[in-house]
Order: structure tokens, then C-alpha cells, then sequence
């Protein structure tokens, strides 16, 4: 009890601010001295106010820079700054501490707007913020370099990278370490875009050109380069597509096949990796341009239709679950199709109501009511209202016939010849689209689920 | 001028006859200090404010105020606070010589301490009196006091550039009122009512506001060898301005310490009576000239125009009543209500009917139309806020001479000044080149009004025709009910008698409310107490006498 009260005593003690400095040397360790809390209790005698209108007055400065910002005034928002400068002295510390990074994030927004600013003017003020305690200097000295790059500044922002990349400070903690990573993988991005740019140029040159040997020896240096430094970042687990991407790139243009697959199935399974669609699309895209197996494909998109059920690639996906010979693909192309349309994304999208006219056509055909019904059952409360108005049928008619026809087959099959959508489809008279129109009508009768039995 | 400077610094210049006992003194202790030169000199915390005093005093002068309040007033009023306080003058000074607080190097050689008592009788030199000769303190050699001495072990982090400096922040004498920074501003006031200048309270706040007066960082005028650092920090450098409350309260209790007199009369034609105070407002606030009847009638009603109320008696035990310029404003507000009601309604009324005769009657002299008076004052009043606030926001608090506890963080505490400075440099290349409208030279009036101005209608020369009536011989006001704005006073006690919850008052009322607020820079609950006082005085009968109805729209007769 006696030493939890006195390290709780101790913690205390660190949180107080600057002024108590004098009041904590006092201790002479036999008691529990809180100056803090000595603070609060006299305020509460005065009525509660402790803050001093140096606080008051700098967050009100605060604001006015904020919203100068949001107006675009660049103008006023650098004459609040220049008073907002001094909580960089201000007596609490922990205000003080936090000052640098307001006021870079702040600071370098007005002088990347400002008229009057230049390059020069950001990069001291970058220079000067990045030296303002240490914590600060490796995210500052990376948005710096974005900034470089943004102005097409290559050759400075690899050079900001490089030697931000030499920074040391102490014993790393972990959140120094992502950003170590990341300035890494950027000097790699800018390596993989001098391979690239080499890539271009070797392109127009002829095998036999001179030059060539050097130029693609140029390449091999820059494409080490690069590895060397993503390879490091895209171990730890994260986001980083354009990383990943330029990197399978390079490596399938060496060949290096294995090496590309092991870096998307990595990414994209490894599960200490945060959930990320565009990982198994990725993978998805590399086993197609391997020509991979079906059952390869169709089990990589189904973590992508389990992901993101809504994206245009289920439509392919639709495509290799009909071509499979398993009868529980064919069950989950059906579901695939419905999940796809269920989304406001391919409400329009003629290829989708296409494919589920045939497919329901097909199914119904193979004697696989079931399905449907079990398809239907959750939404027939609501497709009718989302797909299937009025409103839809006249604007559909009127954008895109062939797409209002599909749909109609699909209304009619599904909701019956009640159906609005597909009785004021079939009133239409239109010479290109008569005879399709007639042969809904027809499979309608015939396939239309209300009425089982056919 | 405060502290010997480094003019006077040979023998030579001691043989001049004409130089009083007060300088020979001050020149013996520059002579005594030299050695110490590179150190900075041995200062008192005292010598801190008497310096601060100095120059609230010399500013004063430029703002108009007569030099007796700078070199007799304040001189005596501070003279006995050293007295009271027993720092000098007096037979056993607080002070000690054998203080081993370690200066900034460090320097171990404390011998000279020793062997020379320092005598705060030294402490008449720093005058403030230009010419004349100061009469002898009658001090001798004191019997230097033991005090508590700071454990040497931490001699590293609790120092300070004065001699006394941590020692004074420790300090917590019963009876004793210890001087602070803003209690500098309270012996301004008092000095300023004893000569009863045309300065309020508010005023000497607002131009403290408006850099008129050093407070904030007045430290940075010290002379260079007074060198501040460690506990000076805490006790010199404030980061809040004056508060009128606060400082009213610390004027009341240094004028109770000190046992000063009764101060000089307050009479009907004092700047700070409250006839006059209220014709002063009325002009600021755009109001018609004829208010003023009506102002000085209730002032006479109540009594507060009386000298004995008015004239200001610490010792006496009544309550004391300084506040001149909330009271005369207090007194615009009832007369305000006893005009217009102000329940967001009558008033509006009112305005009708004089934009009515207004209208009719091109040629005579318009009538006081409540609404446009509202929407010119309005207009004005959000323009002034705005820039107050625009102002505040961009007020820079941190001295160019950075402060640091000890020479372990004064390289940081510098290299970082340093580069905000820089950093400051940079933004303000940003800022277009024209030139800052140059600080505002200080102005008893913060609003301005006058007829030849169109776009910002003046009242002044309005009637009040259209909100009196005949009645027999006089005029009384066509409206004739009254609401107060306390119905029942606290008796606890607790610091006010009553509270302000806006959202129990009429629209029009808040609005005067502010007005007048942010003109003092004071609190609103604050004026609306001053109002509630002023009605309880008014309508003394109406308090007393238990009241059966609610006492919200009562038929009050007047004159």
C-alpha cells in the first residue's frame, strides 16, 4: 500500500507543469505533496478560473487561423500565425510540447497557398520545424518530400529522404519505426519511377543500339535500389498499394514470377495485414495474367465477393462460376449476381441484368427453383421499389432500351405479369425492339416464378 | 530616476554640491555594485515593483495626469507600504545579508556580503522624486534578521536573478499584504482617486489592455543589470490582464492596510461624480443629451451623489464604494427602463410612434426613436467587438528578453526565443507591407459620435419629447411601470448578492446589459448587481414591504 501510494505520488508529481518546477524540489520525501492539486483547490476558492487569457487568447488565435483557412484568406491566416508562435514558449508543457505540430501542419498550409510564398520559404520553415524537438522530424521531413514531389522536385525530395532516412535518435520507438519505413519506400517509389521512366526509354530502343546495354544496366541498378527499399516496408502489415504494385511490376518484368506471387499472396493473406480489397485484386489480376487454374481464380475472387460483394469484378466472377463444373458454383453464381445488383453501382449496368436474365432462365430450366426462391425470398420486399417502379420503367425506356427489356424479363420472371416494370415494358412499341419484346412476354409465361408448376 | 545609473559611476562626479544625499547614496551603492557588474547587480523583489510603479507613474504623466501623482502620491503611498509591510523605513527589516542564495556563475565569493549589512535605508534612493531633497530615513544599522535559507542541495533549481526572490514567493505573513503585479495597478487607482483625476478604474484597465500603461512584461524595462530569472519568473511576468473586480478588491484592501485617511472629497463637480460620469457615457453611447435630467434626478433620489457616500474612507466600515464608473452607468440603465420598460416591448411601441412623428415633422428636432438608436448601436457595438477580439487573439504575450529558470535550461529557453523570433520574421514577409495602423494613441472614449456624419446617425440633440408627458408642472414619462431586476437579495455570504441568468431578461435588456459591459470590459452579472443596488436604493419602500403580488410589472409613480 505505502509504495503504490508513493509512485502514484510520483506520477503526480511528473504532470506538473514548468512553474511547480520550484514547488517539487521542496520534497523532502516525508509526505505527499500535489502541487497541482493545491492549484485546483485555491481555484475553486476563486471561482474556478484558472486559465490565463494567454491560453484564452491563443486558442482563440487558433480559431481564427482555422477559419481564415477554410476562406482561403492566406493573408490573415499568416498574420494570426505570427502572434500563434509564441505557445511555441508557452510555461505549460505540455501545450508546449504540442505546439510543433499544429502549427507545421497549420504553417505549411499557408505557405503552400500563399501567393507571396515560394519554395525556398517552405523549405526553411520545413528546415526549421523539423528542428524543434525531436519527435517531429522524420513525419515533417516526409511531408516535406511529399511536398518536393508535388512540385515535381525529384531530385530534392530524394535528397530530404536520404537524409531523413540517417536520422537517429536514441532507441527507435515503434512509431518511428513506420515512419522510417515509410520514407524508405518512398525513396523507393521515386527509384521505381526512374526504372520506369528507363523502361519507356529502353522501349524505343532497338536491341542492337549501343546504348542499350548501359540503359538497361541503368535499370538494374535503379530496380535493386528499389527493392532494397520496399522490400522492408511491405513486411510490416498495412496499407501500401502503389508500394506493392510498383513492385510486382518490376519483379515480373525480371521474371522473377515466384518472387511477385509470394509479395500479392503475402499481401493479400496474410492475416496480420488489415483487410484490403484491392490485395486480392491484385493477386486476382497477376493469376490471370499467369493463366492460372479456375478453381485458383474463383477461390481468390470469392474473398473479394465476401469483401466487397458490390465490385465490378464480380461480374467476371459470375463468368467462372457458370463455367465450372461444380454444381455449388453454379448455386454461388446465382447468389453472386443478385449480391452484385443489390448495390446502387450496376443498377444501369446492361452486362449484369443480361447475364441474370440467361442465368435465371438457365437455372429455372436445370429445375432449380430453389434457388431462386431462395434468392428471391429476401428481397422480393424490396427489389420491386429499388429496380423495378414506374419511375425506372419510363426513365430505363427511355435511356436504354435493350437494358429496359433485360430488366423487364427479369421483373416479369420474378414479380409476375403484375409486375409494373414489365406491363409498361410490354406496352412498348418500338420496331427494333418488337420482336425481343414478344419473346420476353413469352418466357415470362412460361418461366415466371409465381406461377410454379411450369 | 529609479536605480543609479551607469552614468554615475566615478568619484569625480560625487563632489557636485548640488546632488542630494538620496543620489550620493545611490551613486555609493553603484560604486559598491561595480565589482558585481558582470553578474548583474543584488536586487530586491521590492526594488522590482518600485520599478514597475515607476513606470506606470511616467506613463500616467503622458496620458495627462499631473506629476504630484507620480512624485508625491504614489511616492507616499508606496513609502508606507514599505513601512506596513516591514521592508524599510522601519526598525527590523525583513531582509537579511547573510543570504546565500547562489547567483547565476556561481561565484562562491559571498564575503563581501558579509562583511558590508546591506541597509534598506538604501532603499530611499530609488526615488521617485526628480528634485528635492527626500528626508533621512530614520534607520540605523540594522541586526540583520536569519531567514529561511533554501536547501543547498537544490540550489540548482530554485534561484532567482533577485536576491530575495524565492524567498519572497515562499513568503505567507499573517496581516501582511504581499505585493503582486496587479496590486501595482491598485496603487495607480488609488493614487489616481487620492488626486482624483479623470481617470476610472475602467479606463486605467482598458489602456493597460491597449499597451498604454506597462504591466504586462513591464519587467523588460528594467535596467539591464537587473538580471531576471527562476522564481522572478513566477512573480514579474503575468500572462492575464487586469480584472476590474480583482483589482477594485485589491484597492480596497491595500487602502485598509496601508490605514490610509479619508480621501479628498468627491463633490458635484468632480470628474468622477456621478452626474458627470454619466454625461461622459451618455455622449459615448449616443444617447440624447436630455437623459441627463433624468439621470442626475435619480442620482438624487438614491443618494449617491452625496459626498459622504461618494468620498472614499477606508477606514470607515461601511461599505465601500469606489466603483464610479459602473455606478454612473448603472444609473444610465434605470433610467433607461424607467424610459423605455425594456420588456421587448414598450419600447418598440415607442419607436413607433416618434418614427411617426419623425416623419411628419421633418423640420423640428427629431424625436429619440429606440429602434434606430438600437440598430446604430448594434452595428457599431459588433464592429467594435470584433476588432477587440481580433486584437486580443493576435496579443503577444512572451518578452523579447526570454525567461529561464537557471542557467540549465537558459540556453533552450534562448535558442528556442530565438527561433520563434525567426520563425515570426518569416510569416510576417507574408503579411502585406502596409503599415499596421500605428498603435491607437489612448482615448477616454471608445465610440464617437457626430452629426455631421451620415452614415452613423448621432443622438445627441434628439428630444425626448416623445417619451414624456405633461403632468401638471413637470414631465414625467409616458410609461409608467417598472420591473426590477432583483426581486430578492442574497444575505449569505457569499461574494454578490445576486446572479445574472441571462435567459430570465428581456432581449433589450441583455443588449444594454452588454453594451455597457463591454464598454467597461467588466462582467455582466457584474453590472446587473450595480443595477439591482441602484433600484434597491431607488425603490427603498418597495423592498421592505412584503409583497403579496409578483412584483414583475408594478406601478411605480415618479416625480
Amino acid at each position: 500500500m505505502q509504495k503504490s501510494m508513493s509512485d502514484f505520488s510520483e506520477e503526480l508529481i511528473k504532470s506538473t507543469t514548468e512553474d511547480d518546477q520550484g514547488e517539487r524540489c521542496e520534497l523532502s520525501g516525508t509526505g505527499m505533496h500535489f502541487p497541482w492539486l493545491q492549484k485546483h483547490i485555491e481555484t475553486v476558492a476563486t471561482g474556478g478560473k484558472k486559465e490565463k487569457d494567454f491560453a484564452q487568447t491563443t486558442s482563440a488565435c487558433l480559431s481564427f487561423i482555422q477559419e481564415a483557412l477554410l476562406k482561403h484568406q492566406w493573408q490573415q491566416a499568416a498574420e494570426y500565425m505570427h502572434s500563434y508562435l509564441q505557445v511555441l514558449e508557452d510555461s505549460d508543457s505540455c501545450k508546449r510540447q504540442a505546439a510543433p505540430e499544429i502549427i507545421w501542419k497549420l504553417g505549411s498550409e499557408i505557405l503552400y497557398y500563399h501567393p507571396k510564398s515560394n519554395v525556398e520559404a517552405f523549405n526553411a520553415f520545413a528546415d526549421r520545424m523539423k528542428n524543434i524537438g525531436v519527435m517531429n522530424y522524420l513525419k515533417i521531413s516526409l511531408q516535406h518530400a511529399l511536398y518536393l514531389l508535388h512540385h515535381g522536385m525529384l531530385e530534392d525530395a530524394n535528397r530530404n529522404l536520404s537524409q531523413a532516412e540517417t536520422w537517429r535518435y536514441g532507441e527507435k520507438s515503434s512509431s518511428q519505426e513506420v515512419l522510417i519505413n515509410l520514407i524508405q519506400a518512398y525513396k523507393g517509389l521515386l527509384q521505381y519511377y526512374a526504372w520506369s521512366k528507363k523502361k519507356m526509354e529502353l522501349s524505343q530502343l532497338d536491341k542492337d543500339d549501343y546504348a542499350y546495354n548501359t540503359a538497361s544496366q541503368n535499370m538494374l541498378d535503379h530496380s535493386w535500389k528499389t527493392s532494397v527499399n520496399l522490400g522492408a516496408l511491405i513486411q510490416i502489415p498495412g496499407v501500401w498499394d502503389p508500394f506493392v504494385k510498383s513492385y510486382v511490376e518490376m519483379l515480373e518484368f525480371y521474371g522473377d514470377q515466384d518472387g511477385a506471387r509470394e509479395v500479392l499472396t503475402n499481401y493479400a493473406y496474410d492475416e496480420k495485414f488489415p483487410s484490403n480489397p484491392n490485395a486480392h485484386i491484385y493477386l486476382y489480376n497477376f493469376l490471370k495474367r499467369e493463366k492460372a487454374p479456375r478453381e485458383k481464380l474463383i477461390s481468390v475472387l470469392k474473398i473479394l465477393y465476401q469483401i466487397v460483394p458490390s465490385h465490378k469484378l464480380m461480374l467476371e466472377f459470375h463468368r467462372l462460376l457458370r463455367k465450372s463444373e461444380k454444381e455449388e458454383h453454379h448455386k454461388l453464381g446465382l447468389e453472386v449476381l443478385f449480391a452484385v445488383l443489390d448495390f446502387a453501382g450496376c443498377t444501369k449496368n446492361i452486362t449484369a441484368w443480361k447475364y441474370l436474365a440467361k442465368y435465371l432462365r438457365q437455372t429455372l430450366m436445370g429445375s432449380h427453383l430453389a434457388w431462386v426462391q431462395e434468392e428471391w425470398s429476401s428481397r422480393k420486399n424490396w427489389w420491386p421499389g429499388f429496380h423495378f417502379s414506374y419511375f425506372w420503367a419510363k426513365s430505363d425506356w427511355k435511356e436504354d432500351k435493350a437494358l429496359a427489356c433485360e430488366k423487364a424479363l427479369v421483373a416479369g420472371v420474378l414479380s409476375g405479369k403484375g409486375c409494373r416494370y414489365f406491363r409498361y415494358i410490354s406496352k412498348q412499341d418500338h420496331q427494333v425492339f418488337r420482336k425481343k419484346i414478344k419473346r420476353m412476354k413469352k418466357l415470362v409465361k412460361k418461366y415466371s416464378i409465381i406461377n410454379p408448376g411450369l | 530616476m529609479q536605480c543609479p545609473t551607469s552614468k554615475i559611476r566615478s568619484k569625480e562626479v560625487v563632489n557636485t554640491g548640488a546632488i542630494p544625499n538620496t543620489k550620493i547614496q545611490a551613486i555609493n551603492r553603484g560604486l559598491k555594485r561595480k565589482r558585481k557588474l558582470e553578474k548583474g547587480w543584488d536586487w530586491y523583489v521590492c526594488e522590482g515593483f518600485q520599478h514597475i510603479l515607476y513606470q506606470q507613474a511616467e506613463a500616467l504623466k503622458t496620458l495627462g495626469v499631473g506629476p504630484e501623482l507620480k512624485n508625491e502620491v504614489l511616492h507616499n503611498f508606496w513609502k508606507r507600504y514599505l513601512q506596513k509591510s516591514k521592508q524599510a523605513y522601519c526598525k527590523n527589516p525583513v531582509y537579511t545579508s547573510k543570504r546565500k542564495a547562489p547567483v547565476l556563475e556561481d561565484n562562491p565569493s559571498h564575503s563581501d556580503w558579509d562583511s558590508e549589512p546591506e541597509l534598506l535605508s538604501d532603499f530611499s534612493c530609488p526615488s521617485f522624486v526628480e528634485s528635492g531633497a527626500e528626508s533621512q530615513p530614520d534607520v540605523h544599522t540594522q541586526k540583520p534578521f536569519p531567514i529561511i535559507k533554501a536547501s543547498q542541495s537544490e540550489t540548482a533549481s530554485i534561484c532567482s536573478g533577485s536576491v530575495d526572490g524565492v524567498e519572497y514567493s515562499l513568503r505567507k505573513e499573517k496581516g501582511i499584504v504581499k505585493m503582486t503585479v496587479p496590486r501595482t495597478l491598485a496603487f495607480c487607482c488609488l493614487a489616481l482617486l487620492w488626486q482624483r483625476e479623470t481617470i476610472t478604474l475602467s479606463d486605467l484597465l482598458r489602456f493597460v489592455e491597449e499597451d498604454h500603461i506597462p504591466y504586462i512584461n513591464a519587467f523588460q524595462h528594467f535596467p539591464e543589470e537587473m538580471k531576471l530569472y527562476g522564481r522572478d519568473k513566477g512573480i514579474f511576468a503575468i500572462e492575464s490582464w487586469p480584472n476590474y473586480e480583482d483589482i477594485y478588491k485589491k484597492m480596497i484592501e491595500i487602502a485598509t492596510f496601508l490605514d490610509l485617511p479619508r480621501f479628498p472629497d468627491i463633490t458635484e463637480d468632480c470628474y468622477l461624480h456621478p452626474n458627470m460620469l454619466c454625461l461622459k457615457y451618455l455622449m459615448e453611447v449616443n444617447l440624447p443629451d436630455e437623459m441627463h435630467n433624468l439621470t442626475c434626478q435619480v442620482v438624487k433620489m438614491t443618494g449617491i451623489g452625496e459626498v459622504d457616500f461618494l468620498t472614499f474612507d477606508p477606514i470607515a466600515k461601511m461599505a465601500k464604494t469606489a466603483k464610479y464608473d459602473v455606478q454612473a452607468v448603472a444609473v444610465i440603465v434605470v433610467v433607461l427602463k424607467l424610459l423605455f420598460l425594456l420588456d421587448d416591448n414598450l419600447e418598440w411601441s415607442l419607436s413607433n410612434i416618434a418614427e411617426k412623428y419623425n416623419e411628419k415633422n421633418k423640420e423640428d428636432k427629431p424625436w429619440f426613436d429606440f429602434r434606430k438608436w438600437y440598430q446604430v448601436m448594434k452595428k457599431s457595438l459588433d464592429e467594435k467587438k470584433q476588432k477587440w477580439e481580433e486584437t486580443r487573439a493576435k496579443y503577444l504575450w512572451k518578452s523579447e528578453k526570454p525567461l529561464y529558470h537557471s542557467s540549465i535550461d537558459k540556453s533552450v529557453v534562448c535558442k528556442r526565443r530565438e527561433m520563434v523570433v525567426n520563425l515570426q520574421k518569416q510569416f510576417s514577409t507574408l503579411v502585406d507591407s502596409t503599415p499596421t495602423i500605428g498603435k491607437k494613441s489612448p482615448s477616454s472614449f471608445q465610440f464617437n459620435w457626430t452629426e455631421e456624419d451620415p452614415d452613423r446617425t448621432c443622438f445627441h440633440g434628439h428630444s425626448l419629447q416623445g417619451v414624456l408627458t405633461k403632468k401638471g408642472q413637470s414631465l414625467t414619462t409616458k410609461n409608467s411601470l417598472y420591473w426590477l431586476s432583483t426581486q430578492k437579495f442574497c444575505r449569505s455570504y457569499c461574494k454578490h448578492v445576486t446572479t445574472y441568468e441571462e435567459s430570465n431578461f428581456s432581449l433589450s435588456y441583455q443588449f444594454i446589459i452588454n453594451l455597457f459591459s463591454f464598454l467597461l470590459r467588466i462582467k455582466t452579472s457584474f453590472l446587473h448587481e450595480e443595477v439591482s443596488l441602484i433600484e434597491k436604493r431607488l425603490f427603498k419602500t418597495k423592498y421592505s414591504k412584503t409583497k403579496k403580488k409578483s412584483s414583475r410589472s408594478r406601478k411605480v409613480r415618479k416625480y
